[in-house]
């Protein structure tokens, strides 16, 4: 599938991403070298390989390698979270599709945020309680461990393996554009500094660089957000009324423009965002770093409020970019278009607001957020591996730690160099899909065996192994003959599937199967499944014999 | 853990009262989350031009800011009253029947 893929990929030339807003996409120029930009950059990195080499010492067993021995407060773990999905690229995309389409930038970013409030109240508690280190834990709690850890890894490396070639490449195109460093020496540098933090700090140093990045991307964003409401004399109205003078879609931007124009796409994008989430490898992996289900829920609750904080600001530097980046000479080329692309929107704005000295920082910080993005990426690859299926599928469980652990930093040394391979491989490539693709198959595979492991008596693991696969397929299967891969990627006239989004249906698909196949299970291994249930239950919701913060 | 200790708690009255009242909590607030998102996706999708819409004659400000910025904040406030009353009343009861098992 990968390889039909990668093919599928070679072919294409140009293509208008659908979820452009998460992917820096198409060809950016390189701009001249910015020296302010490279110091603050070299100490950022300065910085966040002191923290590993705090952390190495602190990294000695399993417990503290995949879960920083479960010892992150509820408030560093939201910032945490926060860190992991305000990426470079939804910093940069979002405000760059509120530039240029106004109201549309919020209705994306409200799509990403409304999944938290979700999972608090159905995942978050449940998960923490039942699991260890992977979401694999707990889908497989009471289910054939070979069977499920291998669907679960699969999902979990197919969702690493695309969202990490998406951000890759747009770390190479960004660094090309904010440094003016080549882009395959871009490639490289955030490969190995990767696999640095996660080989020798663990996700203590990758929570820690996530954290860092976090505050700095807030305190950048919300001066800003505060520059451009004080030219406006910090009236919404007058910011309004002066960009929809200046803007070429007059009125339009205050309102829904192009991005949902019918109900299925619009419905179908918002599953694939909400469940998407409460599919994430990486991200389900951070209720594992805090103590208990009390600590899980401040941290979602943390991370929301950051969450919102970030889009408001986003939406805010969008329309200060109208106003003082797009009415200025000097942030365009001869024929009017932003100097090195739309997605330079808030850049521009950093510039425009703090002179170069702040726009290296944001440079900086952008670059920052794409190291602290992929180091959770490689090291949820990892323990898909190294825990789900080294130690749980081929030794049994009966794995021991050193072991374990080795065959996780193998893994993550072999996943930095697929990483570097596979972004410049994809360098020439519209990478905008693979985000939404990675969502997509997050939504139809991972979260619907996860939830319903956790909430229905009668699944069995027949029913989750067709069910979860079906759900895989049917995503990547939609999505490739959909109008963003089969007519943008592949260049044929007309897609066989018409709706952008598969997740509507390739998430009915999931589930129908996994309930057709478990209550049609008659087998005697189905019934001893549904029997676990019950103290499967019982700790679920009391956390009697979970595993704490000491004793992981 | 041995599964006598959760059958004993499955039979407590007090852990039927936490499972039944958080559950019903946590579907509630689902149920209004999803339902102000769903909302606000079916207008964009059926009648966008209601967001279009100034809020008041001459104002630049259309209904779909208010809109989508009150549902960035319906999200904050509603994860911040589950967690209100996880952490405190419902962590209380969960305490209390752990308790009531280890004696």
């Amino acid at each position: 599938m990968i390889a039909r893929l990668l093919a599928a990929c070679g072919l294409l030339a140009f293509a208008q991403g659908s979820w452009a807003a998460d992917a820096i996409s198409g060809a950016v120029e390189r701009q001249p070298i910015n020296v302010s930009a490279i110091v603050m950059f070299v100490a950022f990195v300065g910085a966040t390989l002191f923290i590993t080499y705090w952390a190495s010492k602190k990294n000695n067993s399993t417990a503290d390698h995949y879960a920083a021995g479960g010892k992150i407060t509820g408030f560093q773990n939201g910032l945490a979270i926060a860190g992991d999905y305000m990426s470079a690229a939804s910093f940069l995309g979002i405000s760059a599709l509120v530039y240029t389409s106004g109201y549309d930038g919020l209705i994306y970013s409200i799509g990403f945020l409304v999944g938290w409030p979700i999972i608090l109240f159905l995942i978050a508690e449940r998960l923490r309680n039942l699991g260890k280190y992977t979401f694999a834990d707990v889908a497989s709690y009471r289910l054939k461990q070979k069977e499920i850890r291998t669907l679960s890894a699969s999902g979990s490396l197919v969702v690493v393996a695309f969202y990490l070639i998406a951000q890759m490449v747009g770390a190479g195109k960004l660094i090309q554009l904010l440094f003016g460093l080549d882009y395959h020496v871009a490639v490289i540098l955030v490969g190995i500094l990767m696999v640095l933090y996660v080989l020798f700090g663990g996700m203590l140093a990758t929570t820690w660089v996530q954290i860092i990045k976090a505050v700095l991307l807030l305190s950048g964003a919300s001066f800003m957000a505060l520059m451009v409401m004080k030219t406006v004399n910090f009236d919404f109205g007058t910011l309004f009324s002066e960009a929809v003078k200046v803007h070429a879609k007059g009125q339009a931007i205050m309102s829904p423009g192009a991005l949902v124009s019918d109900p299925v796409s619009a419905i179908s994008l918002g599953l694939a965002l909400m469940f998407g989430t409460a599919g994430l490898p990486h991200i389900l992996m951070r209720f594992f770093t805090v103590s208990d289900a009390k600590e899980a829920r401040k941290s979602v609750f943390y991370a929301t409020g950051f969450i919102g904080y970030f889009y408001i600001l986003t939406f805010i530097i969008g329309f200060g970019a109208i106003l003082l980046v797009s009415t200025n000479p000097a942030f365009k080329d001869a024929a009017g278009a932003l100097l090195g692309g739309n997605n330079m929107a808030a850049v521009h704005l950093a510039n425009a607001v703090g002179g170069s000295l702040f726009l290296g920082f944001i440079s900086a910080v952008a670059f920052a957020t794409i190291l602290a993005v992929v180091a959770g990426l490689t090291l949820a690859g990892a323990s898909a591996v190294s825990h789900d299926i080294y130690a749980s599928v081929i030794k049994g469980g009966k794995a021991n730690e050193k072991d374990e652990l080795r065959v996780s930093k193998i893994t993550t040394i072999a996943l930095g160099v697929l990483a570097i391979g596979l972004g410049i491989l994809f360098e020439k490539q519209n990478i905008a899909f693979m985000v939404g693709l990675a969502f997509s198959i997050a939504a139809s595979c991972n979260f619907p065996v996860l939830f319903l492991s956790m909430y229905w008596k009668n699944l069995t693991t027949r029913g989750a192994m067709v069910g979860g696969w079906l759900g895989l397929l049917t995503a990547v299967g939609l999505m490739i003959l959909g109008p963003t891969v089969w007519v943008q990627v592949l260049g044929n006239a007309k897609a066989i599937f018409p709706y952008e989004y598969p997740a509507l249906f390739s998430m009915v698909v999931a589930f129908a199967g996994i309930w057709f196949f478990s209550i049609t299970d008659k087998s005697t291994s189905a019934g001893e499944e549904r029997a676990r249930f019950l103290p499967q239950f019982v700790r679920s919701q009391t956390g009697l014999g979970a595993s704490g913060a000491a004793a992981h | 853990m041995n599964d006598s200790i959760y059958e004993r708690i499955e039979r407590s009255p007090r852990f039927k009262e936490l499972v039944a009242k958080r559950e019903r909590f946590a579907w509630i607030l689902s149920a209004i989350m999803l339902g102000l998102y769903v909302a606000f996706i079916l207008i964009i999708a059926f009648d966008p031009s209601l967001f279009g819409t100034p809020i008041s004659e001459g104002s630049p400000t259309t209904w779909g800011i208010p809109a989508g910025i009150g549902l960035i904040l319906s999200a904050f406030v509603l994860t911040g009253i589950y967690v209100y009353r996880a952490n405190g009343e419902f962590d209380d009861l969960n305490q209390a029947i752990l308790d009531e098992v280890k004696q």
